[in-house]
């Protein structure tokens, strides 16, 4: 076993080590074993109740694994959360809530004073942040007036604001065009020179397109360069036909098979 | 109008007043906690503590009639409950949302039934219609003290705490990723939501309080771009409901809490029209 100050030297940005985790009597996860690096790109992938969300609120210490260790920069998740930028899908929020586009991104700022209250340094962290989107001149808008894709930026930028070294996203591209979706990986491209990307879907066309890496969930987890996401490999983990994929991305990690 | 401005300043009719000074001072506390209630959907819950209170109010009688604690009066008992259901309901909604609704429900029945019960084994006659329905003949001066320390509260505790409560209703997981005390902030609005409730079931009753609450926010939500002109938006609403409502009633004889939330009814009602021709 190797003790956390000497996990913490070898500079992994996400480190799992033999997790498991269930819900009542139900295992969602088994035996879970992985390393992200900072400045990888890792989508994670698999069927409904496969394990998906469960991994991404582990990794947030939203969870508790009921075996094995997780550490993020060598600390324990609950206490590295400042340095992971969140982004959930966009589909759960209230349209009806009123709330301009520079408060939603503000949140991220929340946290750091006990009242909550912002600073200046943070009205200029917004602004950043507002800017690295593009979204600088809808700052005034309503959030519930803007379109699928521009949400989903703005909810970046709240992750932007947190000023983390970690960006997860969940079910990104729910309910976007196919414009914004472009868009929103030429962004997801840029921001990868800074941080470690993490986004969850489970549309396995996605995966490919953009990342370096694959996570496979299904109860178990196995990861994959990109290039060696096979038809036969997504159906052994789905069980069914799925849409085809286009690989054409360069892999930095071993392939796996499954069982 | 004019009749009602001249019962306002009649030396025979003091209860008038209080009803409307109260009422309008009551309307900061009812639009600010109103606007979190409706855009966390919590009113459901705030119809749970505010039917609730019934029971802390028949405890209070039993107790300042029958067992002879002085201190312990229908106001002191009805914050109690409310308090302690504002608790309960926070600590159980962490816990996962069908057991909520269960409790929920037996709270609503729970609290009513030993109202009931508490006034019915309590000697003399207390018409609980009042309790139910609002009596402003209920209103004493000390109550426009009571208001005033429940808006000062909640003005205080909002203005501080204003950036996290946003956090809190729009996305609670987010905010508890920050670093908010997402749990602690939730049982905060709860007993400030109590709290609310208690103190304007006077005016208009343990059944109809939910509405004053909710329905001045809902019709603000709909014109407003952020949540403080929403609350903005809801403490004027309130306040001219409450207006609007006492001066009606006055003029036609007919009970105040009816017409007041009557008056909010229709308004709702007219602003949906408004938004749905939109």
């Amino acid at each position: 076993m190797v003790d956390r100050a000497s996990r913490s030297q070898s500079g992994r940005a996400i480190e799992f080590r033999n997790v498991s985790f269930f819900f009542g009597p139900v295992q969602v996860l088994k035996n879970v074993e992985f390393d992200i690096d900072p400045q990888d790109s890792v989508c994670i992938v698999g069927p409904n109740g496969g394990g998906k969300t469960t991994l991404v609120k582990l990794i947030l210490g939203l969870l508790e694994p009921a075996e094995g260790e997780i550490t993020i920069f060598g600390g324990r998740p609950d206490e590295q959360r400042r340095r992971i930028g969140y982004v959930p899908q966009n589909v759960k929020f209230d349209a009806s809530f009123p709330i301009p586009v520079r408060e939603v991104v503000a949140m991220g700022r929340l946290g750091r004073s006990f009242t909550g209250r912002y600073r200046a340094e943070d009205n200029v962290a917004v602004q950043d942040a507002l800017a690295a989107v593009d979204l600088l001149p809808l700052a005034g808008r309503s959030f519930a007036a803007l379109s699928g894709g521009q949400r989903q930026r703005v909810l970046i930028a709240r992750a932007l604001a947190t000023g983390g070294d970690i960006l997860i996203l969940d079910e990104p591209t729910a309910n976007i065009d196919h414009e914004s979706e472009q868009l929103f990986f030429k962004l997801l491209e840029q921001l990868n020179k800074q941080m470690t990307i993490l986004m969850v879907t489970h549309e396995v066309g996605f995966a490919s397109t953009f990342f370096e890496r694959i996570i496979c969930v299904n109860k178990q987890v196995f990861i994959h360069p990109t290039s060696k996401l096979t038809g036969e490999l997504i159906q052994n983990m789905y069980g069914g036909d799925l849409q085809m994929i286009r690989h054409d991305h360069r892999c930095s990690a071993e392939g796996h098979e499954h069982d | 109008m004019t009749e009602l401005f001249a019962a306002l300043f009649d030396p025979n009719l003091p209860f008038l007043r209080y009803a409307l000074v109260t009422g309008l001072l009551a309307s900061i506390a009812f639009g600010i906690i109103g606007t979190f209630v409706v855009v966390r959907r919590i009113s459901y819950i705030a119809g749970a503590i505010s039917h609730c209170v019934l029971g802390g109010i028949g405890a209070g009688l039993y107790m300042h009639h029958v067992v002879g604690i002085t201190w312990f009066t229908p106001m002191f008992g009805a914050i109690m409950v409310a308090l302690l259901a504002a608790v309960v309901l926070a600590a159980i909604s962490l816990r996962g949302k069908e057991r909520e609704d269960s409790l929920i429900g037996a709270l609503w029945a729970g609290g009513m039934a030993l109202g009931f019960l508490f006034i019915a084994a309590t000697p003399g006659y207390f018409d609980p219609m009042s309790y139910l329905f609002g009596n402003i003949l209920l209103i004493t001066a000390k109550d426009v003290y009571y208001v005033l320390g429940l808006d000062a509260l909640v003005l205080l505790i909002v203005g501080v705490f204003y950036n996290a409560f946003i956090g809190l209703c729009f996305d609670e997981e987010f905010a508890r990723l920050r670093g908010i005390q997402t749990h602690w902030l939730y049982l905060l609005l709860l007993c400030m939501t109590a709290l609310t409730i208690v103190l304007l079931v006077r005016i208009v009753g343990i059944i109809m309080v939910i509405a004053l609450l909710t329905l001045p926010a809902a019709i603000a939500g709909r014109f407003s771009r952020t949540i403080f002109q929403m609350m903005i938006g809801a403490i004027l609403l309130c306040a001219m409901f409450i207006t609007a409502g006492l001066g009606l009633s006055y003029h036609l004889d007919l009970p105040s809490g009816s017409v007041i939330i009557l008056v909010a009814t229709v308004t709702y009602l007219l602003s949906l029209i408004a938004s749905v021709r939109q």
